[in-house]
Parts: C-alpha cells; sequence; structure tokens
C-alpha cells in the first residue's frame, strides 16, 4: 500500500476522532470568552451522548437522538449557569459537579432503563448518523490526488462532522465581527465596562453557557449515534479534558480550536496507524511508546512552539455590581 | 485491630458453612463489565443457566475501577458468599489477597492462576480455539491479508494472537497478519471507538478478516468489519449473531461451562481447589457455528477445520504457547 493512500486514510481517520473535541473545544471557547470557566465540558458530553443514544434507541431517528441530546447538554449547562453566574459560585467546582454527576447518572439512569450494565443497546440503521458522500465526490476520484483527498478525506463522513466546521466558521464570525461578538468578548475581559453601557451581564454570559451546552450535546450526539453505535459508561475518555487543553493551545480562537483540534485527531490516528507497523531502521515500535506519542508532542508543543496563552481576563471571576 | 477483623469475619465464615448447606455463589465481573457480549458476558451466561436449572440466586459485582476488586471480593466473603467466581487475570492479586483473609471461602479465579488451599484457577489454551478461527479466517479471506485486534497488551492477548498467527499459516502460508493491540491499560477493554478505528486501519491495509480479543472494545471491531463489508470473528461469547452474515465465526472460551461447574460442585460438595486447564480436548475452547454463519463456512473450511481440531487433540498438531515462552513461532 503505498504512501498516498495511507496518508490519506490517516487524514480520514484523524477527521472522525477530532469531531468530538472540535465541538467540546468551541464549547469552552464560548463560555470561557464570556467568562465563565467550564470544566464540565466533559460531564455535558456525556449527558449528550447517553441521551442521544436512548432517545435514538426509542424513535429510531438519529435525529431525534441529537435533539435529546442537545436538550439535556443544554439543560446541564443551565445549571452550571445558575450556579457560576446568578449565584455567583466557583465555577471549577460546579464544573467538576456536573461532570461527576454526569458519570453517575447516566450509569445508574442507563442501568435501570436497559439493565446493561450502563450501555444502551446497539444502533441499527436510521437510528445512527450514516457516512454522506458529497456531490461529486465519485466523479472526480479518478483525478490525482486532489480526487482521493476530496472523495476519501472531505466526503464520506457523517452530517456532524460537516456541522463542526460550520459551527467553527460560525464562531470565529459571530465573535469577530458582530456586535453580538464584541459584547460577549467584552464581558470576558471587563464586565463592569459592558455593565456601565447598559447592557446585561447576565444576560450575555448565559447566553454562551446555553451555546456551549448546544456545541456539546452535539458533541456527545457525535460520539453515541454517529461514531460508535450506542452508549458506553464513560465513553467520553477524558475529551472534554483534551478539549480544554486545545483550546489553551488554540488561545481561546475559533480557526486555531479548529487547527488544534484536527491535530490532536490526527496524532490519535497516527498512533492507531503506526501500531505494529515496521519503521525502517528502528524496526516494530512498541505499542507503549506509539500511545504516548500524542502526549509526548502535545507537552513538547505546548512547551516550546505556542507562546503565552493568556485567557480572557475576567475568565473565572463572577460578576458582582455593586461592593 | 487486623485480626479481630479476621476473627470476626472467620467466625462469619464458619456460621455461613454451618447454616448454608444450599450454595450462596456470588461473581464479580472485570472491567469490561458483564455486558460486553463476550468475555463477562459469558460468565453471566453460565450463572444464569445455572440459576435456572438449580433455582439456586447469585449475586454479582460489576467493577468500574481497579481498587473496587478487593473491596467486592471482600465484602461478598464477608457476608458470607461461597464460592466467589473473580473474572479475568487481573484479579489476580486481589483474590490471593483475600483468599488469605478468608480461608474458608471458596473462590474460583478464571485465566489466571493464584496458588492458595481455596482458589480453584481456570485457565484455557485460548492459543487452540484461537488456531481454529484463524484457520477458517485465512481460508474465507481473498486478499490473503488477515487483521487481528487485541484488547490490553498482556501475554494472554498474545497468546490469542500467536494461536490465531499459527492458524493463519497453517492454512496458508504466504498470508499476512495485521496485529494490534488496543491499550495499555483496563480500559482498553472498553472503547469500541478506538477498536473501530484499528480494525478500519487493517482494513484499509487490505485485511478481510478481523478477529478480536478485546472484550466490549471487540463490539466496535466487529462493527466496522460489518460496515466495511467485511468480516469479523467473535471471541469467548457466541458472537455470531451481532452482525448476522458478517461474523465469520466466535472462538468460543467456555467461561460460562467454567462458572457452571464451580457453582455445582460447590452445591454438590465436590469442589476442590487447584488449577484445571481447559483445551479442545475438553471441549473448553472451539469455534462456533450457528444458523447465522452457516453460509460463510463452506464443507470444505469446516472439513479443514474440523480435522485440525482433530490433530490438535491427538498431539498431531502442536500449538504454541506464547505464554511458555513470551515468544511467537513465525
Amino acid at each position: 500500500m503505498d504512501w498516498l493512500s495511507t496518508g490519506i486514510a490517516v487524514f480520514d481517520s484523524g477527521v472522525r476522532l477530532a469531531v468530538p473535541l472540535l465541538f467540546a473545544c468551541l464549547a469552552g471557547l464560548w463560555s470561557e470568552r464570556s467568562g465563565v470557566v467550564d470544566i464540565g465540558l466533559e460531564g455535558k458530553m456525556l449527558v449528550a451522548a447517553f441521551a442521544g443514544a436512548a432517545a435514538a434507541h426509542a424513535t429510531g431517528n438519529a435525529w431525534a437522538g441529537l435533539g435529546a441530546g442537545i436538550l439535556v447538554s443544554t439543560a446541564f449547562a443551565l445549571v452550571h449557569g445558575f450556579a457560576a453566574i446568578s449565584q455567583r459560585g466557583n465555577q471549577i467546582v460546579s464544573g467538576v459537579a456536573v461532570n461527576m454527576l454526569a458519570v453517575g447518572l447516566t450509569a445508574l439512569v442507563g442501568n435501570a432503563w436497559y439493565k446493561q450494565g450502563g450501555r444502551t443497546p446497539p444502533l441499527e440503521g436510521a437510528a445512527r448518523f450514516e457516512p454522506i458522500t458529497l456531490p461529486g465526490a465519485d466523479a472526480i476520484r479518478g483525478v490525482p490526488i486532489v480526487g482521493p483527498l476530496y472523495a476519501d478525506v472531505i466526503s464520506g463522513h457523517t452530517v456532524l462532522v460537516y456541522i463542526a466546521v460550520l459551527a467553527t466558521v460560525l464562531t470565529a464570525w459571530v465573535l469577530a465581527r458582530t456586535r453580538f461578538g464584541l459584547r460577549l468578548r467584552a464581558v470576558g475581559e471587563n464586565p463592569a465596562a459592558v455593565d456601565t453601557a447598559g447592557i446585561s451581564v447576565m444576560g450575555l454570559r448565559y447566553t454562551a453557557v446555553v451555546l456551549a451546552g448546544v456545541l456539546c450535546g452535539l458533541g456527545g450526539a457525535y460520539l453515541s449515534v454517529a461514531q460508535a453505535a450506542g452508549f458506553l459508561t464513560q465513553m467520553t475518555a477524558g475529551k472534554g479534558f483534551i478539549a480544554l487543553a486545545a483550546l489553551i493551545f488554540a488561545k481561546w480562537r475559533a480557526w486555531p480550536a479548529l487547527a488544534t483540534c484536527l491535530l490532536f485527531g490526527l496524532l490519535d490516528a497516527v498512533s492507531i496507524r503506526l501500531q505494529g507497523v515496521v519503521v525502517p531502521g528502528i524496526g516494530q515500535v512498541p505499542v507503549q511508546a506509539i500511545q504516548a506519542l500524542p502526549y509526548a508532542l502535545t507537552v513538547v508543543l505546548l512547551a516550546g512552539f505556542i507562546g503565552r496563552a493568556i485567557p480572557p481576563r475576567a475568565s473565572g471571576l463572577p460578576y458582582v455590581k455593586e461592593r | 485491630m487486623r485480626s479481630w477483623v479476621i476473627g470476626i469475619a472467620a467466625a462469619v465464615g464458619f456460621g455461613g458453612m454451618a447454616a448454608a448447606q444450599e450454595v450462596k455463589p456470588a461473581i464479580v465481573y472485570d472491567l469490561g463489565g458483564k455486558f460486553d457480549k463476550s468475555f463477562n458476558e459469558g460468565v453471566y451466561n453460565g450463572a444464569e443457566q445455572f440459576k435456572k436449572s438449580t433455582g439456586v440466586d447469585y449475586r454479582d459485582f460489576e467493577i468500574q475501577n481497579d481498587a473496587q476488586r478487593e473491596q467486592a471480593l471482600r465484602r461478598f466473603a464477608r457476608d458470607g458468599f461461597s464460592p466467589i467466581v473473580a473474572v479475568g487475570f487481573s484479579q489476580a492479586s486481589a483474590v490471593e489477597k483475600v483468599a488469605k483473609e478468608f480461608p474458608n471461602v471458596k473462590f474460583t479465579i478464571i485465566d489466571m492462576v493464584v496458588d492458595a488451599p481455596n482458589v480453584q484457577s481456570v485457565v484455557f489454551k485460548e492459543q487452540e480455539g484461537s488456531f481454529l478461527v484463524g484457520l477458517l479466517a485465512a481460508k474465507a479471506s481473498k486478499t490473503g491479508k488477515v487483521g487481528f485486534v487485541g484488547g490490553m497488551d498482556i501475554p494472554l492477548i498474545r497468546r490469542f494472537a500467536c494461536g490465531y498467527v499459527q492458524g493463519v499459516k497453517y492454512a496458508n502460508g504466504s498470508a499476512e497478519v495485521f496485529q494490534n493491540m488496543t491499550g495499555t491499560t483496563g480500559a482498553a477493554w472498553n472503547d469500541p471507538v478506538k477498536g473501530g478505528e484499528l480494525a478500519k486501519a487493517q482494513i484499509d491495509r487490505g485485511a478481510d478478516v478481523v478477529y478480536h480479543a478485546a472484550g466490549g472494545t471487540g463490539i466496535g471491531v466487529l462493527r466496522a468489519a460489518a460496515d466495511a463489508g467485511k468480516l469479523g470473528i467473535g471471541v469467548d461469547s457466541n458472537q455470531n449473531g451481532l452482525h448476522p452474515g458478517k461474523v465469520l465465526t466466535s472462538m468460543l472460551k467456555r467461561v460460562d461451562t467454567a462458572t457452571i461447574t464451580s457453582f455445582t460442585q460447590a452445591k454438590e460438595g465436590k469442589w476442590k481447589a487447584g488449577v484445571t486447564v481447559l483445551g479442545l480436548a475438553e471441549s473448553g475452547v472451539g469455534y462456533a457455528l450457528d444458523d447465522n454463519n452457516k453460509a460463510l463456512i463452506t464443507p470444505d473450511m469446516k472439513a479443514a477445520v474440523d480435522k485440525a481440531a482433530a490433530d490438535i487433540v491427538s498431539g498431531g498438531i502442536k500449538v504454541h504457547d506464547y505464554m511458555s515462552d513470551q515468544k511467537c513461532p513465525g
């Protein structure tokens, strides 16, 4: 098998693995840009994955699963919002609470409903998002390099993958180019100034938190309804936290977030493909070394290449109007 | 304090023995979970069968992390349960410790040997069953390339892989086998997304039959194979029905029989500590043939695999055991 097709297979797999990270990363971006630190991304994705799989199984419709995932994730986001914005509680504590609640609740409810140790039954047919072929993919497959690149890497994913890219474009545009985006960024830097201008700090922060909930819902539903076929306990497996790392890596900006998540996904894909492959001059690389590769590279890149990452100034601080 | 606790526990143990002519069996599952459609579920099915035929109820526990193994075993032992079946090699150290604390409780560990006077160890010759499915894989493959996805990278899983490779090479000396392990921690038993990606990677490299020995992770392997229109091979339990017509066969490891045997022996007072090795000769391992895969196994393949099985039992074919020297020939 030649290098081009190997490369294309790796990119293809990297895209699939990057999508949940990207959704969670964008969710964190919205939330933190408004000044609400959100380490509950993981928990929200998990409940969304569960709700998505449960609803998709009950209705036999993947879109119903997606809707349920978004709803439940948003409800959890509002809990976090209520604690962190209205009650001015510690945002880290509230986020941890969301994570713990999600782990316990999904396993408990899943076991009570399906009696399969917290799993949902496997999803079949229309209850899953199937890969879609973009127009023209088959027509230009024969064109060298560009053809397979388009047909295999860009086309042939589930619809949620394209929604993820769309979400990145929208996030970048809204934050940078709209009045709402400007205000939202301002509320994360200097909420007092926004308040003085007569704009509701609470309103903006709640909007951001709800958007984060919707994005986590998309990410969670992708995990259980598109990438896998059903829910498993703790299936997010730390993706919410990796997304937070990606967010810092990307310095709280949308396009770099896309690039970072793709990089992380790609490293994951490489680590999967490199296993058992004989590297010239070295021989077969041990499984452990390959699996440590993404983490090692992350540390190197974080430490050496991105420079200082400065978070939004007011992130993590509840806004108190009067002293 | 410690001896006091043990004293109480021993007293409870004796009390339990005196009161209970009938058994109070219990099971502690491994990380894959009771419904992994594979290894743990085999034990569960055995226990359910025992319950149905004898009416004796049992208790079970699914651990969520490694620390719970010892707690669960100890709690069952303290509550007078016996025999306690510990599923999986990773329970070994916990069983060893708890068995010492409760010398009157019977423990059965599956997949590992624990040397203690009150522990029964049941191990399987996975290499023999894997050899058979390897042979079938090679016969079913059109590309001459087949894959193997393991769960956690441990000698036990390498033993599956090694037997499989030998079976493949036996049927087709020039066949190529791709091997991957999902991970190096317990989480590797429960990661179907990664299992699916590994299987896809092997399929991209040309594999058209993929065998898994990866517990819950294998669900993703079989799905990826079925989605791509290739064949998967199940493990431990009969997984042919997960994707009918897309699962070539399953390597059966009769953990269900082992469970029933342990429970029944205890019930009839015939339970004995020691090591039991179950191979092809003892029907402890084998391959699955049912309505779901009947069309996939041609008469020619069936004849070849049955002959190989007979040869292994008679000693005509020697399947190398990876765990004997940590090496795999070829």
